[in-house]
């Protein structure tokens, strides 16, 4: 399979391998039922970016991640990951998931599993890594999230913010390219929100390519190359951190930051 | 305490001493009343705390007064334990009250279990039921090592083993015996074992087949569902004894036995479609995403995700659909087959024994031992359902 994922790489691109955006999306569209969603998304990802995207509920900003990782279906449009075109083809959808870990606003983990079982479920069944091999890595992701000590437990036993930090470790743990977070602090208690954004923050000082849908201004000032802002569907405006916040171009831009920066 | 108290007592003393009384140790506890501990308090909360409580109790008591005695004195006290025909049953003047009629059953007992089973080859089962046994305990036993090779044996190698032993092999020595002649405990195991490890995996794959995108397979399995949940046991069996054999070529009619074996396994896979279908259904979205974005495929995620948690839910009703087959599997009588509840009938009807309590006690008989296996399977559950739960404790 994995090989199927390369050969694929280079026809997708035909030159310079090393040189294909993260994620690349041109044209997108996409309705529920008769409901549009997304309206004409455009937007290039480039290795070590990190992409804030915000805007109001119901704008299409988790719908649009969603997308990426194949959560969601579209139905014009098109989306190239790391050089690898999106299609229905399972093979090659199975190949973009391996290479785009994902954060959930409510975690996700499952809780059958320990935290440790958690981490290496993916990389042992997905990638055929070795049990011992898999294990050693999860608990050196899980002490960079610094929860090692909670491997045996299991995610009921955890805090939110815990169970968070769990699940960027877990999706770290498959080496993703690029890490996708959909809202991941909206569902915790005010206290623990700090230690994800930080444990995010580490994530962005270490390079990582990264796309996240959040309302946590501070945040994307701190880390965001550029901040994406979405209404109704479309992207009405990129910017960097800087401008975006003291110079906001369009009407909209500046009625949501009015009510979200009191 | 002692400790907690030195370092209060050791400053404020010197300036307080004179005009305050502190206290080096703390009070004892009260005493709680005596009515409220040990055995009194416990009758007071459960049996006695209110009118209606009381009363209850009291009418409970009597009931189990009115009860208990004769019944205990029909099952042991008045109770004949031997005897090799009718006459030892028999009221006499000397013994006006007789009580259950054990020795019927000592003499009857290797027909319930064997059925006509020839003796000379009873050994067979019995290898049998120890094969069966040994499977079913590797199986069922958590912590028992190698349970891989457990299933391998249990699910691969005991079918052929059974079959080679029961049916007989010429080719080893083993002469065929017709499943006209079996009965007894041996069918009503055979039947409810076939029923119970066919179905849960027919009915995970009809519950998939409900829910699947396929809307060809859906609907094949909503029929099949539907249909089967549709008629009483019953008529499926005779549907399975009298049609079966229509729809296949002659030379490969199938036997009795194997017509009856197959209506019991579609109709509790049927059955078990719905349980599992029940448990998928309570699984939350977030589960398929997060399996799904760490790029486990569809199978993948449904054997490391999803099954191990929608099974778990549904362990309670799996088992109840187990208990209910167990039961179930009495009514291949009507298709003719000698199962452990037919045999009890024939036994009962036999003039050799016919007494005023041979029929109360084949039937207390039968009711013990339905009450065992069944009973068992919920006890086993329940364990199961605690150790699994280890995931929900906070």
């Amino acid at each position: 399979m994995s090989t199927g994922g390369e050969t694929a790489k280079r026809d997708g691109t035909g030159l310079a391998g090393t040189e294909n955006p993260a994620v690349a999306i041109t044209g997108l569209h996409k309705w529920f039922g008769e409901f549009r969603v997304l309206a004409d998304i455009n937007l290039e990802v480039a290795r070590g970016e990190r992409i804030v995207i915000c805007g109001p509920s119901g704008s299409g900003k988790s719908t649009l991640l969603r997308c990426v990782n194949a959560l969601e279906e579209f139905q014009r449009g098109e989306i190239v990951v790391d050089g690898l075109v999106l299609t229905k083809d399972v093979k090659r959808i199975d190949a973009i998931r391996r290479d785009v870990g994902m954060v959930f606003q409510h975690f996700n983990l499952f809780p059958h599993l320990t935290v440790l079982e958690n981490c290496t479920l993916a990389p042992i069944v997905v990638r055929g890594t070795p049990k011992p091999q898999a294990e050693a890595t999860a608990m050196a992701l899980l002490a960079r999230v610094k929860i090692p000590e909670q491997a045996a437990k299991y995610p009921n036993q955890l805090s939110g913010g815990q169970q968070q930090r769990v699940a960027i470790a877990r999706a770290l743990c498959m080496n993703p390219k690029l890490m996708m977070f959909d809202e991941p602090t909206s569902a915790l208690d005010p206290e623990m929100v700090k230690e994800v954004l930080d444990t995010m923050v580490e994530l962005a000082l270490d390079g990582m390519t990264m796309l996240v849908v959040t309302h946590e201004m501070t945040f994307a000032r701190q880390i965001a190359s550029r901040i994406v802002f979405m209404d109704a569907g479309q992207i009405v405006e990129i910017n960097a951190p800087e401008p975006f916040f003291s110079h906001p171009q369009h009407e909209r831009t500046k009625l949501f930051l009015g009510q979200i920066l009191r | 305490m002692t400790t907690l108290d030195a370092p209060i007592a050791a400053t404020p003393r010197a300036t307080v001493a004179t005009s305050a009384y502190v206290r080096t140790a703390p009070a004892p506890s009260l005493v709680p009343p005596l009515t409220s501990v040990g055995w009194l308090g416990r009758a007071r909360a459960h049996l006695f705390a209110n009118a209606v409580s009381t009363v209850l109790t009291i009418l409970i008591v009597l009931l189990l007064v009115l009860i208990v005695p004769p019944v205990i004195d029909f099952l042991f006290v008045d109770a004949v334990w031997s005897g090799s025909d009718r006459e030892a049953c028999l009221p006499t003047a000397a013994r006006p009250e007789v009580g259950a009629c054990w020795a019927f059953i000592g003499d009857r007992f290797a027909y319930t279990i064997y059925g006509s089973y020839p003796i000379a080859e009873r050994w067979r089962v019995d290898v049998f039921f120890g094969l069966l046994g040994f499977g079913t305990a590797w199986l069922l036993w958590l912590e028992a090592p190698r349970r891989d090779l457990g299933s391998i044996y249990f699910f691969a190698v005991l079918p052929v083993l059974t079959f080679v032993l029961l049916h007989g092999a010429p080719a080893i020595g083993l002469p065929v015996v017709d499943t006209a002649l079996w009965g007894g405990m041996l069918v009503t195991i055979v039947v409810a074992a076939v029923g119970i490890v066919v179905s849960l995996p027919i009915g995970i794959v009809l519950a998939l087949g409900r829910r699947s995108q396929m809307p060809a397979i859906r609907l094949l399995s909503t029929l099949f569902i539907e249909f089967v949940r549709g008629v009483p046991l019953i008529t499926v069996l005779f549907m399975a004894s009298v049609m079966l054999p229509l729809f296949l070529p002659e030379t490969w009619s199938p036997d009795k036995l194997v017509r009856a074996l197959v209506g019991i396994a579609l109709f509790s896979s049927a059955y078990m479609a719905e349980v599992v279908r029940a448990g998928l259904q309570s699984m939350q979205k977030g589960q398929y995403d997060a399996a799904h974005a760490l790029g486990l495929g569809y199978w993948q995620s449904l054997r490391f995700i999803i099954l191990p948690q929608a099974l778990k839910v549904t362990i309670p009703n799996i088992v109840n659909s187990y208990i209910a087959l167990f039961k179930d599997t009495t009514l291949v009588f009507f298709v003719g087959i000698f199962d452990f509840l037919r045999t009890i009938e024939v036994a009962r009807a036999d003039p050799k024994w016919s007494t005023p309590v041979t029929s109360a006690t084949g039937y207390i008989y039968a009711a013990l031992v339905y009450f065992v296996f069944c009973y068992a399977m919920s006890r086993y559950a329940a364990r199961i359902e605690r150790r699994l739960a280890v995931g929900d404790r906070r």
